[in-house]
Parts: structure tokens; sequence; C-alpha cells
């Protein structure tokens, strides 16, 4: 697959007309994108609040298939996001959770394709949008974070250079205002000396740092939507807090709206609104979080809380805040098993 | 720091580490990986060992395999001080079973071109039981591990991640080994296959069986163990009862290990105790 950052540093010709000036802080950032193409927007704009009840993304009953195979894979999806609001996905490897963001994205693999319903992003329909649109698109409007992030940047590319090649490229900056943007991106992301990790190659740095330097990536160009799919899934837990914490950070500062996507119902639980979970291409079980963790309709849903009540932190800390599950919950592991 | 508020264990313990040091690295280069580390594992007792990347957990894994060496301390297996092990004595305890491994990943950990019969087998053989008695054996802890005999022939490559993970853990288990360390056994497995391979070693205590669990996640380890060993930069900062760790943890490090973790509860104050804890942690 190309990685985003090779994505965003195609040709993106409409974009560097945007060429902007003015300081690019994460703050601004999440504002400067409107509604209409992304490659038209006057950057010098004044920041307007987005009307919260204005979708940035809404997913209508998607519906994904499998050419090669003649199956349908995925089985209707739908949610929307406006500014601000978080959404969660959980499920499996195969449950259709990841073909869903990569439908978002445009970023079907080879065969697979979007056979029902309608993706639009910031008011677009996304289906049959030109290559060259997309390319507009994708980091300035959307963005997204994968498990993975050492294999979306170069190695041989000191990871300060990447970030500021997106800027470059996406908002049109010269270089010395692009490597002082990319520092102040670093920053953002909370990296301890963002001079020094500018400069470092991807060796040189954690996972965590990765993941720091990818998001500082992916928010360069002020994108309104950002999906992270399974992005804390290979670190360590304080990292993985350290991660979330970030994008919560992010959200309430600059209003982006997140899709978070992981097969742990505990860390989608910590940071969105709504949450969808979905086994073998199906929404099993969706609505607001609270609802879904207190009131878990399907019994897969019951058996990702009780993994929690019986296995994790949550038997031994206050149970205030959810219902106990009980035990035979767990007897539905087996079916699950079977079944899938 | 090592506040230790478990209680006394009054049998031998299976595994006795005192005071261990590992090094890795010559001269200029010499990092200590372990600072002495002490713990004590008794009979039939599950105790997690937590720690980051980087904290020593897995070389202190190795060092009771005796696949590091260790620079200070002892380790006693099973009443044996196993530190001054040439290389012969190690394979003889190693084929005696008393002490087996589980690793984070089955492919690796299996060979890929042998059948799941033999792969189990194979242990056993080594220790000179007759084939019609491995054969007994490799299915009643087949039969443990809840797999079906249907698997027997089947490549580790016919497998699901978790019947693999499985395979792994039946493994270990047919010599009928005192002590099982198990090194991220279910980080790489999905939630069903989890809670299956956790009820499984769950099953394991009652039988007398000592497990060390090694893991990133307290989350990971809390419904299984009885005690938790907290590993921050090599030392040992925090042992003690599952609840109390979780409950009062004593160290900033296992408090941030707390808050960190993945739970369904609210974690909304818990973000701004996160951030003091890494400042305090860092500074």
């Amino acid at each position: 697959m190309a990685t985003l950052s090779e994505k965003v540093l195609t040709k993106a010709e409409q974009n560097s007309k945007t060429a902007q000036n003015g300081r690019a802080e994460v703050e601004k950032t999440g504002t400067d994108g409107t509604a209409g193409t992304p490659g038209t927007t006057d950057a010098t704009e004044p920041v307007r609040p987005a009307a919260p009840s204005t979708p940035v993304l809404s997913v209508r009953d998607v519906r994904i298939s499998d050419r090669a195979a003649g199956q349908e894979i995925v089985h209707g999806v739908t949610f929307t996001l406006t500014p601000g609001k978080a959404v969660g996905i959980v499920g499996e490897s195969g449950s259709g959770k990841t073909l869903t963001c990569r439908a978002t994205l445009g970023i079907l693999p080879a065969h697979f394709e979007v056979t029902g319903g309608s993706i639009e992003i910031d008011g677009q329909d996304i289906s049959g949008l030109s290559s060259a649109r997309w390319t507009a698109l994708r980091g300035a409007t959307i963005s997204a974070v994968f498990q993975d992030p050492a294999s979306y940047l170069n190695p041989s590319i000191r990871v300060g250079a990447q970030i500021a090649e997106v800027l470059k490229v996406k908002k049109g900056l010269k270089r010395r205002e692009a490597h002082r943007q990319a520092i102040e991106l670093l920053h953002a992301v909370r990296l301890r000396d963002p001079e020094l990790v500018y400069s470092q190659y991807t060796y040189e740095l954690s996972g965590g740092m990765l993941q720091r330097v990818l998001i500082a990536a992916a928010i360069a160009a002020g994108p309104r939507i950002l999906i992270a799919d399974e992005a804390t899934t290979a670190l360590d837990v304080t990292v993985q807090a350290e991660i979330l914490d970030l994008l919560a950070d992010l959200r309430e500062r600059t209003g982006l709206a997140l899709v978070l996507v992981s097969h742990d119902l505990a860390v989608v639980a910590q940071l969105c609104d709504e949450v969808l979970v979905m086994r073998q291409g199906e929404v099993v079980e969706q609505g607001p979080t609270h609802e879904v963790l207190h009131n878990p309709r399907h019994e897969y849903t019951r058996l990702l809380i009780a993994e929690h009540e019986q296995y994790g932190l949550d038997k031994f800390l206050g149970a205030d805040a959810v219902e106990p599950v009980r035990t035979d919950a767990l007897n539905v592991v087996e079916a699950v098993e079977e079944d899938a | 720091m090592s506040t230790d508020r478990s209680a006394p264990q009054p049998a031998q313990p299976v595994l006795d580490v005192t005071d261990l040091e590992v090094h890795y690295g010559v001269r200029r280069r010499r990092r200590q990986a372990l600072d002495r580390v002490s713990l004590s594992i008794a009979p039939g007792e599950t105790v997690g060992i937590i720690g980051e990347t980087g904290s020593g957990k897995s070389t202190l894994a190795r060092a009771v395999l005796g696949l590091v060496r260790a620079s200070a301390g002892s380790i006693v297996i099973d009443g044996e001080e196993v530190g001054s092990y040439g290389h012969r004595q190690w394979r003889a305890l190693r084929r005696r079973g008393v002490i087996q491994y589980v690793f984070q990943d089955p492919l690796r950990s299996l060979d890929p071109d042998v059948p799941v019969e033999a792969s189990l087998a194979e242990p056993l053989l080594i220790q000179g039981v007759s084939r019609q008695e491995a054969a007994t054996r490799v299915r009643a802890f087949l039969e443990r591990v809840r797999l079906s005999a249907d698997l027997l022939d089947r490549l580790p490559g016919e497998l699901s991640g978790g019947q693999r993970q499985r395979v792994a853990v039946a493994r270990a288990l047919v010599t009928e080994p005192r002590l099982v360390i198990l090194d991220e056994p279910v980080s790489a497995l999905d939630s069903a296959n989890r809670v299956q391979i956790l009820q499984i070693l769950k099953e394991l205590r009652a039988d007398g069986v000592a497990l060390v669990f090694i893991s990133h996640d307290l989350g990971s380890v809390a419904g299984v163990a009885d005690r938790i060993a907290v590993l921050y930069q090599g030392e040992l900062v925090e042992v003690g009862a599952t609840a109390d760790v979780i409950n009062q943890p004593q160290h900033p490090y296992t408090r941030l290990l707390v808050r960190s973790a993945p739970t369904l509860h609210s974690a909304a104050a818990d973000r701004a105790e996160r951030e003091s804890l890494r400042a305090l942690l860092h500074a």
C-alpha cells in the first residue's frame, strides 16, 4: 500500500496555491478546512467556529465487497462524525473495521470496492472522485495513522524533513517556514526535544515517538478528521495512554474529529462518544459509549466487557461505573470461537 | 526502592532469585539490565512481572532460562542453584522439563515443518517416555487446552493464531512442569482467544503449577495473578498482592501503569494524574 506520507507527498498542485504565511499552530487547525474543495480554501479566511451539527464525515450503510471472491465483506456501516466528535469501531481482525476505514480514505486494497451506501467527506460524496481530488482531500481534510508507524516513514530521511515535506506540498510553505512549523508540530505532539527529533532517523526513535511523528505528519495540513486504526496496539500501555491522551487533547483544542479503531473496547471507550462493535463484517452493536457499556445487547459485546470485568483491572477497580457482567457471559467464548 | 507486601511463603519456592544482576556489553558499552532483583515464586503461585520495553523483564526470563549469564546473584530452581551451571547441566535441567516456557509468537516457537502431534510428543520422547504413553499424554493435554484431536496432524501454519498459542501452552505442559514462564502469551491474540488462554492458565493453578506471567500490560495479567512484581529500569520497584498493587500502588511508575491500563471506567480524571506522574518520572 502506498503510504499516507507518500500520498501526501504526491503532486498536489491545487494545494500548493494555498500558500499560507501565517502561523499554523495546531490550535488553528481544524478550522481552516471549510466545506467545499480544500484546494480552493482561502487560508486567510477568518477562524469561524464550525457548526457542530454539520457532519465532517457521514458514512451511510456502506457495503464493501471482494470482487475476486464475489463476496460482500462489510454489510452496512453507518455513522456520522461532527467536528470534535469521536467514534470508535471495535472488532477483531477480519471484522471489517479496517476495510471501512480504508473505504473512507479511498484506499481499499485491489479488487475490493464499495458496492453500496455512500460516504461523504465534508459534504462531498467520494464515489467517483478523481485521484487529483483525492490527493487534495487527504491530509488537508481527512488523515490517518496506522499500527506500524515505522513502515510509513522513509528510514533514510530524517523524520523532521518528512513532516516538512508534507507542509511544503500541502500548504505550499517555503523551506524555512516548513522547518519551523514541523518543529512546532513535533512540539504539539509533545515530543520532549523537537529540534533533536527533527534531525533523527526512524531507527533512533521508539515506537511511541514514531507514532507521535506520524500523528504530527497527519495533522500537519490541518485535517478535520483523523482516523487512528490500531494506532496504539503495538505500544506499551503507558505509551498507549500517552498517545490516547494526545488524541483527546488535539480533539479538545482543535475540534479534530476522530475515528478510533481498536480490538480493545476499553481503548475506544476512553475516548469515544459513540461505539460501533463489528463482527464478521456486521455492526452487531452501536450506540453512545455509556449505553453500550451499561446495556450491551449483543453477546459479543458482553464478551468484550466480560474480558475486562473478569481478567482486567476492572475486576479490582470500583464497580461504580459499570454493572458487573455475569460470569456465564464468558461461556460465549466457545460459541464465538466456533463460528468465527 | 522495593515494597514487598506479600505474605510469607511457607513451602520451598520453585524459583528463588536473589540479588540478580545482569549486564550486557563490555567495558564502556557495559549496561546494567537487571539491578539486584530478588523474587521468590511459591509452588502453584501465579506471579505477573510487569514492565515496559527495556525494563529488563525479558532479561529476567532469559536469565532464569540460562540464556543469559548473571553477573551477580543467585538463581535457585526447585532447590538447585543454577547460577554456576554449564551448558550441559542446563541442558539436563531443561530436559527434565521442570521449567517450561511459552513465548508471544507461537509461529516462532513451533517448528513450521512438524505436525502438532510430533511437536507435543517430542519433549516426552526426549525424557524417555514410551511412544504409546506419549501419545496418550499428548491427547490428554490437547483436551486440556480445548483443542480437538483432529488437529494432531496439522502443521502450525494450518492453525489459527489462538489454536497455535494453545498448542504452545500444551507443549509446555506435557512434561508436567512445576514452573511455566510465559512471555506476553496473550498479547497477540484477540479477545475470545485471550479469554480462553487465561481460563486455561487459571485452571493450571489448581494443579499446583507455578506461573510467571510477563507482560507490559498490568490489565492483561491482573485477572490471573496472585502477586504482581513491577520492573522499572532494571529494578524491581514494587511487589505485592494483585489487589494491593492495583488499589494502592506505591511507586510512581506503578501508579502510572495502573492509570494507563485501559479500563471500562471513565478515565477523564486519570488524564491529569497520568500527566503529573509522567512529569515526576521524567524529572
